[in-house]
């Protein structure tokens, strides 16, 4: 038995990144609407939840608990195959992209493997394109939930998600590219790696936050309306459309829409990460501790995202329409330029 | 193996593409027909394109067609009348279209009797990026810009068609 877990501990540390993963993303879910409702309790001056638990730590689990225990509902003039297939395709997509996303450097796990292990669940050469294209497949799931739903508020929702998404989807590729045209390079493992330089003297601080902060703004802007988060969550708009596109979402399936949405963060948040704030680079930290650097700026944008939600009102449609259309699109192309030509003559 | 798997997905799920009632769930085979494509992509050693097939025909063409039919919300087919003639024997433009269909079937038949075995890949795959890209603005210049102008001709005929020329003073 021990014969066996040395000389496969390679292995079996790769399934363990796997369900590590799997795990951590759902608990991060659980830990984002906890902190979501602690953090919009103390902008409001409440306290938030206190009951279940130490502080209300539990409440997620009891959220889960009563989601569970609800009774699937299902609209009679829904279309019965498409409205179970959504909310699947969803948490799908949610989960999937994270999969080729690095989170750490290579590490043996304090001497536990004889060779270092790179934190990842797969390496793609062309990462970056691949989290894109999930990440696109991703608003298939509200928008049939919006169609299959067959009631006005969730047509509406689905209709809104899909606009939204092409429109925001452009400028995030665009953002995207200026760093890939920086790093020279598609692999999210090479861009991480381009950006462990030094800068102002300080080592591993050649984030790309600083070569590129327009492009940091449009990206996570994007980001922001891809994951339909306030002030960009036109698809739900509790105001104008009851709950939008799962307005007649029950259970689980709900639950799953929900999970989807704050997985979409994460990856959103990791991947701005990797992008721009030097992945698991930061000054003094040796690179078999990155991990926690990275959780560390993860957290710091998953706390901007929350600021954001409970600080600022929604836009209005088409205040979304021309933002994106008019302001950020041109000058995500701008950047684009710009970022190239200061390759080719300065070599940046 | 895997090869056979995208194949048959792609043809099964095009032809159920044109066999569907309602169009909803076409677009949605359509996408499903595309992800099998980028599966083929995949096993031929480019990634790449495999990406991009499904960033810009599944992620974002879709998106719009389903957007479209959505916002139409179109019925499904009328096709009582349809199924009881044979398509050479209905009006105008029915009739058009099987002749058509009968012209691109002999094309197709005829193309492949001429074409003889395929040709066999370069065994350096183009992965790399800057190697598509080298090869796309230098070998295949001409049909890129031809292709481009294609594109810019569609989009130019498609302002033209969706501009209003009857209200002069209405909002664009």
């Amino acid at each position: 038995m021990l014969d066996f877990l040395s000389t496969n501990s390679f292995l079996i540390a790769q399934v363990g990144i796997l369900v590590v993963i799997w795990i951590g993303l759902q608990l991060s879910a659980a830990v984002m609407v906890y902190a979501e409702r602690k953090v919009a309790a103390y902008l409001q001056q409440r306290v938030g939840p206190t009951r279940v638990g130490y502080a209300g730590l539990l409440q997620p689990i009891a959220d889960v608990v009563k989601l569970l225990l609800k009774e699937e509902l299902r609209p009679a003039a829904a279309d019965p195959f498409l409205f179970y297939l959504a909310p699947i395709i969803s948490a799908t997509a949610a989960f999937a992209a994270f999969a080729v996303v690095p989170f750490g450097g290579s590490t043996t796990l304090l001497g536990l493997l004889t060779e270092p292990l790179p934190l990842h669940v797969a390496d793609v050469n062309v990462a970056v394109l691949v989290v894109f294209a999930i990440t696109s497949m991703g608003v298939y799931g509200i928008v049939l939930a919006g169609w299959s739903s067959n009631s006005k508020y969730s047509l509406l929702g689905g209709l809104r998600s899909s606009a939204q998404m092409i429109s925001y989807e452009l400028s995030y590729g665009m953002a995207l590219a200026a760093v890939l045209v920086l790093a020279n390079s598609m692999s999210l493992r090479d861009i991480v790696n381009a950006q462990s330089g030094s800068l102002f003297g300080i080592p591993q601080f050649r984030w790309f936050l600083f070569l590129q902060p327009i492009g940091f703004l449009i990206f996570f802007t994007a980001g922001i309306a891809e994951t339909n988060r306030a002030p960009f969550d036109f698809p739900e708009a509790e105001q104008e459309l009851v709950a939008g596109y799962h307005t007649e979402y029950s259970s689980m399936s709900f639950g799953l829409f929900f999970l989807a949405e704050y997985i979409n963060m994460v990856t959103v948040s990791a991947v701005a990460t990797d992008l721009y704030l030097g992945g698991w680079w930061l000054p003094l930290v040796p690179e078999s501790w990155g991990w926690l650097a990275f959780l560390a700026k993860i957290s710091v944008l998953l706390f901007f995202y929350i600021w954001m939600r409970w600080s600022l009102p929604r836009y209005r449609y088409d205040q979304l329409m021309a933002f994106g259309w008019k302001v950020l699109l041109p000058v995500s192309v701008l950047n684009l330029i710009v970022t190239a030509a200061g390759v080719l003559y300065f070599g940046l | 193996m895997l090869f056979y798997f995208f194949g048959a997905l792609a043809v099964v799920a095009s032809l159920l593409v044109i066999a569907q009632r309602n169009p909803v769930y076409s677009v949605l085979l359509l996408i499903l027909s595309f992800g099998a494509l980028s599966g083929l992509y995949v096993l031929l050693d480019a990634p790449f394109v495999a990406a991009i097939q499904i960033i810009v025909y599944a992620g974002a063409i879709m998106v719009l067609f389903l957007f479209v039919v959505m916002l139409l919300n179109a019925p499904h087919e009328e096709t009582d009348y349809d199924e009881r003639t044979h398509p050479m024997l209905r009006p105008g433009p029915m009739r058009f279209g099987a002749v058509l269909a009968l012209a691109l079937i002999a094309e197709l038949a005829w193309a492949l009797a001429r074409s003889g075995t395929p040709n066999t890949f370069s065994s350096t795959p183009v992965t790399s990026v800057a190697a598509i890209g080298r090869s796309l603005f230098t070998d295949y210049a001409f049909q890129f810009e031809v292709t481009s102008v294609l594109i810019l001709v569609a989009m130019v005929g498609a302002v033209v068609m969706a501009r209003r020329e009857d209200r002069p003073g209405a909002k664009r």
